[in-house]
């Protein structure tokens, strides 16, 4: 049988419209399984999944576990560190060690753009990629996806606003392909500086103003502010940051009618978003991470589709 | 035929006959087919009917193929001394004899720096031992390449050195660029250049643009290599130094350059093949031997390369061949070196990308890679006259062939065209009138 992924998740831009449509109607039973006394169906019995991640992460690589455990697997952490230019091995060392120990899955969450690739390449086990230097975090934007249909029922037609560090962000790039592929209309808004030079080029409306951003938008996806920017000079500073492009209710009640509110996380409160938006009644960011668990359940029995022995088992753990 | 009468008695010299090519020297308007006469590493004589009765020539046939004055690359890193693993100058000087190259370059980014009269002198031995192509050395302007204190251009020159370079880096200092400049016309030689202003470009490991974005990875500006461009152009027009542009690659930097020639600015510059040929996308999913500095850029780049390759904008065709050990190239894109492999390819790449496609005729690729290399960097060769040296390549411009990196004879692999079927390839290399490389059939 054919994988209806194919062998890899490794970004939302080659994924198809009916793809991403399949990952989040797959999601949905699998989120009833999270809600019940046992959470644990027998579909992946017998696979083995390596998380692999070079950055520190707590909430996705735990999201990843839960998912795998979930669904029965055998999964090891493998907490690496530094790429190949540091001591240690280097990725395609990695990578062999890897396929000789005959695992079924790597999820890989690594600094440099392009690693989950460079594994994909190079291994015959399936690769998710949970994060790739400044390039794709694909489950995050299809967690992102399912949240915001959850909320308004449809995707199509929506606008959808993301603010902050555009340049710098692996969400920003998955949510902007998936937005787009499932037809929302996606508008970014950020100091010019940690906008791309060629951001026109992706079909994205600008704004340089939050409040128009606000005015426009039926949800804001807010993107961690990460705190080395200032330090390399993109902006002068983490307060003048929060005053021209913080979210706050004050903004958010100036525009006069109900705008849901994501954010990826970890958030820095009092520099991207405030604290009375983050747990206000517009926030939906907790729902994100729960949401997160049967977005990552979905794409690992999606993927597992490549193996017949597995996709046998499957069957009877369907929810 | 008083000179053939003066050949047969010349009997225990070593004599050459390629016989029945399509000569083609732009240095003297040549595009015949003709016989050409080569005496004790000379050319002797470009006839039809010299190889008639010659016995006790060595006699080529070159039937159906060109015969031109050999190529000239003013821009290679072998990588010797310091990094042999990855090239040494003679498997260097064996790859650019088989790709047609009868003389080439060599950049000063060695370890340690090429930017003494010794080290100068190391890299001239190195290449007479080798008796492949010519290697002419290029030495450091800065000590160390470190961008603060001029190295002894003088004595360099005096040990062969044929320009100088911190080629790898930008000279970050105004002014020690203004104090080179000035001090190389001392010694008549050109100051190439590395154009990239490297607060601009840090960090950067593709072109800066709709791909980067995409692919998440840091951009270089075309900007940072045009504000060099111009900077050192400015300070060729107040020193009347001789600055050569390196590896140009942008169309900013190519109607900057009609500019500054306009204005009589003593300025050259080159172009690689791979930046007449490929595009960004070529890094596609992350390929590795997509990577180099400048990077690949946009359509529309290269499109004023080519055409800047044609109107004489751009003097030179020159490949800035990079070895890099297999391993190195093997890595996440971002810590992969910059750098390809060109020297083998280089021909067929113009071809197939320059005449193949109409941009060039065939005289004027020779002109870009031979003859105007010769005049610029005022090095022997790049002409079939009679007494010249000879330095000659016979070549096939109508030959596909597949690029296959495990055939080639330098030690790198890292080529972007590995598998791609191209046109034109180098049969015969003849340097100081003897054979260093013929094609096996």
């Amino acid at each position: 049988m054919t994988a209806p992924l194919g062998k890899d998740l490794l970004g939302i831009e080659p994924l198809s419209p009916d793809q991403i449509q399949l990952i989040l109607d797959t999601a949905e039973p699998f989120k009833e399984i999270s809600e019940r006394a046992i959470k644990k169906v027998p579909t992946l019995r017998g696979a083995t999944i390596v998380n692999l991640f070079f950055e520190a992460s707590t909430r996705t690589r735990v999201s990843f576990e839960f998912a795998e455990k979930r669904l029965s697997a055998d999964t090891v952490n493998v907490a690496a560190s530094g790429s190949s230019v540091s001591k240690g091995e280097t990725l395609v060392d990695t990578a062999r060690n890897l396929e000789a120990m005959r695992i079924d899955m790597v999820v890989i969450r690594h600094g440099a753009s392009g690693a989950a690739h460079f594994l994909a390449h190079r291994i015959e086990s399936n690769v998710i990629n949970a994060g790739d230097g400044t390039h794709e975090h694909p489950t995050q934007g299809l967690l992102d996806l399912l949240t915001l249909r959850d909320h308004f029922k449809r995707l199509k037609g929506l606008k959808v606003c993301i603010v902050g560090d555009v340049l710098h962000s692996r969400v920003a790039r998955s949510n902007i392909w998936g937005l787009q592929k499932m037809g929302a209309e996606v508008a970014v808004c950020g100091p010019r500086s940690l906008l791309p030079s060629s951001i026109k080029d992706f079909g994205v409306t600008v704004f340089d103003r939050v409040d128009e951003a606000i005015q426009w938008a039926d949800a804001l996806n807010v993107l961690r502010l990460q705190l080395e920017r200032m330090q390399a000079g993109y902006i002068p500073s983490l307060r003048e940051y929060n005053r021209v492009f913080g979210i706050s209710r004050e903004r958010l009640e100036r525009a006069r009618k109900d705008i849901l509110v994501l954010h990826p996380g970890p958030m820095n409160r009092g520099v991207e978003i405030d604290s009375d938006v983050a747990d206000g009644p517009f926030s939906v960011i907790l729902d994100q991470v729960t949401n997160g668990v049967a977005i990552r359940m979905a794409v690992l029995y999606l993927l597992s589709g490549a193996k017949p022995e597995l996709a046998e088992q499957a069957k009877g753990g369907q929810p | 035929m008083s000179g053939h009468e003066r050949r047969m008695s010349d009997v225990g010299k070593r004599a050459l006959i390629l016989k029945g090519g399509r000569v083609v020297d732009p240095s003297q308007n040549k595009d015949e087919v003709a016989d050409v006469a080569i005496i004790d590493g000379k050319i002797d004589a470009i006839a039809r009917g010299l190889a008639e009765g010659a016995a006790e020539y060595e006699v080529i046939d070159c039937g159906g193929l060109v015969v031109s004055p050999g190529f000239i690359d003013v821009h290679c890193h072998l990588r010797e001394p310091g990094r042999e693993e990855v090239e040494t100058i003679a498997t260097g000087a064996a790859a650019a004899a088989a790709g047609g190259f009868t003389a080439v370059c060599a950049m000063p980014n060695t370890d340690p720096v090429t930017d003494n009269q010794a080290a100068v002198g190391f890299v001239a031995r190195q290449a007479q031992r080798a008796a492949m192509a010519r290697v002419y050395p290029i030495g450091a302007i800065s000590l160390g390449q470190n961008g603060v204190a001029l190295a002894e251009f003088g004595e360099m020159v005096g040990a062969g050195a044929v320009a100088v370079s911190d080629d790898g880096k930008p000279v970050v200092s105004a002014q020690l660029m203004r104090t080179a400049l000035e001090y190389a016309r001392t010694f008549n030689i050109p100051v190439a250049d590395h154009c990239e202003e490297p607060t601009l470009a840090f960090g950067g490991a593709m072109n800066e643009g709709i791909v980067s974005m995409r692919l998440g990875l840091k951009g270089i500006p075309a900007e940072a290599e045009e504000i060099m461009a111009i900077r050192d152009m400015l300070l060729a027009r107040l020193t009347g130094g001789h600055i050569h542009l390196c590896h140009m690659s942008t169309k900013g930097s190519v109607a900057l350059i009609r500019w500054g020639k306009e204005q009589g600015i003593n300025v050259t510059s080159e172009v690689c093949p791979h930046h007449l040929s490929l595009t960004e996308d070529a890094v596609g999913d992350y390929d590795t031997h997509a990577k180099m500095n400048p990077p690949l850029r946009t359509a529309a780049d290269v499109e004023a390369l080519r055409g800047a390759v044609k109107d004489g904008t751009i003097d030179v065709i020159a490949t800035d061949h990079a070895p890099h050990h297999y391993d190195e190239k093997e890595r996440e894109f971002a810590d992969a070196p910059n750098g390809i492999v060109g020297l083998e390819t280089a021909l067929a790449v113009n071809v197939t990308w320059l005449v193949k496609s109409r941009v060039i005729t065939l005289p004027m690729l020779v002109e870009r890679m031979s003859c105007t290399p010769a005049r610029i960097f005022h090095l022997p060769g790049g002409t079939l006259k009679k007494g010249a040296p000879a330095d000659v390549t016979v070549f096939d411009p109508a030959a596909d062939w597949k690029v296959e990196a495990s055939q080639f004879r330098t030690k790198g692999r890292n080529t972007p065209y590995q598998g791609m079927t191209l046109t034109g390839r180098t049969h015969v290399t003849v340097v100081d009138g003897r054979v260093v490389y013929r094609l096996a059939h």
